[in-house]
């Protein structure tokens, strides 16, 4: 029973083909951490309650710690490293820089592509839906009201260069 | 003390200003470093076996199993950890009387909460190392558990530590003036009984540490995600028997500390001393599961207040009797005895009756030790204290407002001492009050209130009045004997391009502190902001300072950045006259450029001054030696604390039929002196605010009977999320200090020092016309349920 199974698994990680040998119990957020130095993506509970390990699998939000890596063959995984550096959310950067909603940084990662997924599922969205979208993963330094001024700006200004 | 406070100076003054942080591009990026994040060369990996009951012997660890696992490297128990590591006492000296029992590293013999330390298992990774330890075999002798507070001292009770005597930490009677007259001459007596729920910080990067032991220099260098890195160095040293210049404690981006990271570990003590013992570096991160079992908790009280009032609402007197629990060690070194002390000391401080008695029982409990968390002490103080308020407006049908203004410290009793000795340099509490009427329309919102009453939906606005202790001096801890730094230096050094690196023994764990730091920097030496860069964090490079905790960041770590942003201006302007052949009080420095004082014309650019100071000091005069790296100190001393105060208002509605409360909107204005970057401090108030709310709402360690923590995940524990809290406005006043020259006081905990009793007030005023109250926080649906008489 000490023998621990391990699998061989090829992905694509932030656009990069990948090919590694895991273990099988390994969760993606410890492989990406680990295994491939994504430090980007954070373990804050490991039930998938605090969505700090939130990331993209197949385009869309999942919970790092609620998947195994071995589970992600043959997927396409992104993460805030790869999201960031491509600068699909230049405009959420900045609106949370510019309104202070972040502190500590360690939810951060995961709060900018749950904001981003909100805005692109309803470019409209108000606050409340903001609010009610941005629970799943827990901020202990803000209070939030920052973080739903930064996705409100963020959505007007998607809008209006959507308009452009 | 002077008129008033001197100015910075004036021109490109970033005093004031919501400067962006400059370290939030990284951690935008996912490029923040957090101390799981760093990996260092044949790293290993600790875990912990903890005690599963309150209260045990241990009779016998077998560790063959784990042993035998491939990849696991060492196991190690209480005895032979004691022989690395003595253990400490968590006492202070100025706390008379106070007690408390030797605690070690790993449980020897007798572990005393459900989550104690108990073996270590050091593997290759994480994962091994908690292989390793789900095969040791562990026989318990489970004991009896002290878990009610009431009965911790009664005679039939178990005493958790024989050698004490008893299972009394920590006691203190305060009076003041004469409390029997009062209560005696009173028209009305007010009797409460408020019950604090125990909760913890939830940071969320747990607690994290890498210790790198090199035998060859025994040095140790540790990566820690903490708040005080000079503290933990001297504590490493002296504990782990190194000179205290072998040891390095380097704080990287920590994430979130709230408090929580202040503390001495014994999980993370037996880290550094595995890696002393064998010399490889070892890594802890706590997962969430341990961080409740083994974070400091909090605010376990039971507090019973009396107040004495004439009939127009005017307070005479008061009395307290606070009881806490504090688990089975009083923390080191900051003491388990601060939270209760500064409850007792807190709470009759906003108002002016003279006459009060306090009485304070600190007592042990076989549950996680409890010490300092962010606003300790404040929450409940003002939670007693303006429930009491709001329950004589309601007995006496006066207005809450009223009654408030009626018995204020006013502004022309400054400086005024309070009931329990804290000196108050100058408070704004009527001003406080009038702006927050005025910012959340107040009597708008009470006409609502009524108007929605008849029908039936129950609203309330609930007021809070508080003081914060803010930059703390030396009164605090050392004079106790705890080597915890009052005072902070701040480095500046000119780079030949004309930059300003600024290292200094403040730290940051996300207020800001990089941000503020360098707006004075850049203001006092005059050059961009964008050519300041500060470093906190590392003791091999930071000058000797406390770090970041009881709001002392902007008022001592400012300050001492401040002066020495002078310095260093006093000191290019030399070289500069050197080399303009001109008096150095005839220059300025502006925007980085050296100016003439009157006309403002450019004369010299500050690159070519540090290209001459560093590399052609040839051209200088031969008696003339630029200094371009100066430190300042500061530490303050002309008052204890510099107190600030401000006011919040809670607005709810309780839905009467299933308990919950919705949180509509939350206001507060406070007042902590200069400001120095208005975005900061209003983010600084409105995450303590919801610190605060959760407190009064829904964070609860609960235990059961036996003492079993039954909240050990997210899911039970409940964190504040985003939907269910509301909108929160901000207003200021600024009454900057006099004693320092940048006015600046501190603003880290006023937020959570006032949310719960505003809270706390708004249920009650949303349950007032059916004749309920509730005294008990978290104020759960339950609660509300009960005080309503659904439930029994």
């Amino acid at each position: 029973m000490d023998a621990r199974p391990e699998v061989e698994i090829a992905l694509i990680v932030n656009g990069v083909p990948v090919r590694r040998r895991v273990e099988a119990r390994k969760s993606l957020v410890d492989f990406l951490r680990e295994d491939l130095e994504l430090t980007g993506s954070h373990v804050g509970c490991e039930q998938g309650v605090c969505g700090a390990c939130t990331l993209r699998v197949d385009g869309a939000l999942a919970r790092g710690c609620l998947m195994l890596a071995a589970q992600c063959d043959g997927s396409r995984v992104e993460t805030i490293e790869g999201v960031a550096e491509a600068g699909e959310i230049a405009d959420l950067q900045r609106a949370f820089a510019e309104a202070n909603a972040l502190q500590c940084g360690f939810c951060t990662p995961a709060m900018l592509l749950t904001a981003d997924a909100l805005l692109r599922d309803d470019p409209d969205l108000d606050a409340t839906s903001a609010r009610r979208g941005l629970s799943g993963n827990y901020c202990r330094c803000t209070g939030y009201h920052a973080i739903v001024d930064a996705v409100l700006a963020a959505a007007r200004a998607r809008r209006e260069a959507s308009r452009g | 003390m002077a008129e008033g406070p001197a100015r910075i100076p004036e021109g490109d003054s970033y005093i004031g200003r919501s400067i962006v942080r400059p370290q939030a591009a990284r951690l935008l990026a996912g490029r923040g470093q957090f101390t799981d994040d760093v990996r260092l060369p044949r790293m290993l990996h600790a875990a912990f076996l903890r005690c599963p009951h309150a209260h045990a012997r241990v009779m016998s660890v077998d560790a063959r199993a784990a042993l035998a696992l491939p990849g696991v490297v060492r196991v190690i128990a209480g005895e032979e950890m004691a022989g690395l590591c003595a253990g400490w006492v968590g006492t202070l000296a100025h706390f008379a009387g106070m007690k408390s029992a030797r605690q070690h590293p790993l449980a020897r013999g007798r572990a005393t909460w459900q989550g104690e330390p108990v073996v270590a298992v050091v593997a290759e990774s994480r994962a091994v190392a908690e292989d390793g330890v789900a095969r040791l075999v562990v026989e318990w002798a489970p004991l009896p558990a002290v878990t009610d507070p009431e009965t911790a001292l009664a005679p039939g009770t178990p005493v958790i530590h024989p050698e004490l005597g008893d299972n009394l930490a920590f006691s203190l009677e305060l009076q003041s003036g004469d409390p029997e007259g009062a209560f005696a001459g009173a028209d009305h007596v007010y009797r409460d009984t408020f019950w604090m729920g125990r909760h913890t910080g939830v940071t969320l990067e747990p607690r994290a540490i890498i210790a790198d032991f090199d035998p060859t220099e025994r040095r140790l260098t540790v990566y820690h995600s903490f708040q005080a890195p000079n503290m933990m160095q001297d504590i490493l040293a002296r504990h782990l028997t190194l000179p205290e210049e072998s040891v390095r404690v380097i704080c990287k981006d920590v994430g979130g500390s709230f408090g929580i990271k202040v503390h001495i570990y014994p999980d993370e003590m037996a880290t550094c001393a595995l890696a002393v013992l064998l010399g490889r570096p070892v890594k802890f991160v706590a997962d969430r599961l341990e961080s409740f079992q083994s974070d400091i908790h909090a605010r376990e009280h039971r507090v019973t207040a009396e107040v004495a009032v004439r009939r127009d609402g005017t307070m005479l007197g008061m009395r307290i009797d606070d009881l806490t629990g504090i688990g089975p060690y009083s923390v080191y070194p900051r003491t388990s005895a601060v939270e209760g002390n500064q409850t007792v000391r807190l709470t009759p401080g906003v108002y002016r009756f003279a006459d009060y008695a306090a009485r304070l029982r600190v007592v042990f409990q076989n549950k996680t030790p409890m010490c300092q968390y962010r606003a300790v002490g404040h929450p409940i103080a003002f939670a007693v204290m303006e429930g009491m308020v709001d329950r004589v407006a309601r007995e006496l049908g006066l207005d809450p407002v009223e009654v408030r203004r009626r018995n204020y410290v006013t502004a022309e009793m400054y400086p005024h001492t309070s009931q329990t000795g804290y000196f108050f340099e100058r408070l704004s509490h009527e001003e406080c009050l009038e702006r927050l009427l005025a910012l959340s329309s107040y009597r708008a919102l009470c006409s609502e209130r009524d108007a929605l009453r008849a029908r039936g939906i129950y609203r309330g606005l609930g007021l809070c009045a508080f003081i914060e202790l803010t930059t703390p001096g030396p009164a605090f801890y050392g004079v106790g004997g705890a080597r915890i730094s009052s005072q902070d230096g701040c480095t500046l050094k000119l780079e030949p391009s004309g930059a300003v690196t600024c290292t200094t023994g403040v730290t940051e764990q996300g207020q800001g502190t990089d941000a503020m730091l360098a707006q004075v920097v850049a203001t006092a030496v005059g050059v961009p902001i964008e050519r300041v860069r500060v470093l906190t964090g590392d003791t091999l490079v930071s000058p000797y300072g406390g770090g970041t905790w009881a709001s002392r960041g902007a008022g001592i770590g400012g300050e001492a950045a401040l002066q020495s942003g002078k310095a260093l201006k006093g000191n290019i302007l030399r070289v500069a006259g050197a080399m303009l052949q001109c008096e150095p009080d005839e220059l300025d420095l502006r925007r980085g450029k050296v100016v003439d004082a009157v006309s403002g014309a450019v004369r010299l650019d500050l690159a070519e001054l540090g290209r001459v100071a560093y590399f052609r000091p040839d051209t200088l005069p031969k008696d003339f030696q630029p200094e371009l790296t100066v430190t300042r100190h500061y530490v303050p001393r002309h008052q204890g604390f510099a107190f600030t105060n401000g006011i919040q208002l809670s607005h709810v509605e309780v839905d009467v039929a299933t308990g919950f409360v919705r949180l509509l909107g939350h206001w507060v204005v406070e007042d902590c002196g200069r400001i120095i970057n208005p975005r900061l401090v209003d983010e600084q108030l409105r995450g303590a605010i919801v610190q605060g709310i959760g407190a009064a709402l829904f964070e609860h360690c609960v235990y059961d009977d036996a003492g079993q923590l039954l909240t050990g995940t997210m899911a039970d524990y409940l964190v504040p999320m985003a939907a269910e809290m509301p909108d929160i406005v901000v207003g200021h006043v600024e009454t900057p200090t006099a004693f320092a020259e940048g006015g600046f006081k501190g603003a880290g905990e006023a937020g959570t020092a006032g949310a719960p009793g505003a809270v706390l007030n708004a249920v009650n005023d949303a349950l007032a016309p059916l004749g309920a109250r509730v005294t008990r926080q978290p104020i759960t649906p339950e609660v509300v349920l009960r005080a309503l008489g659904t439930l029994p």
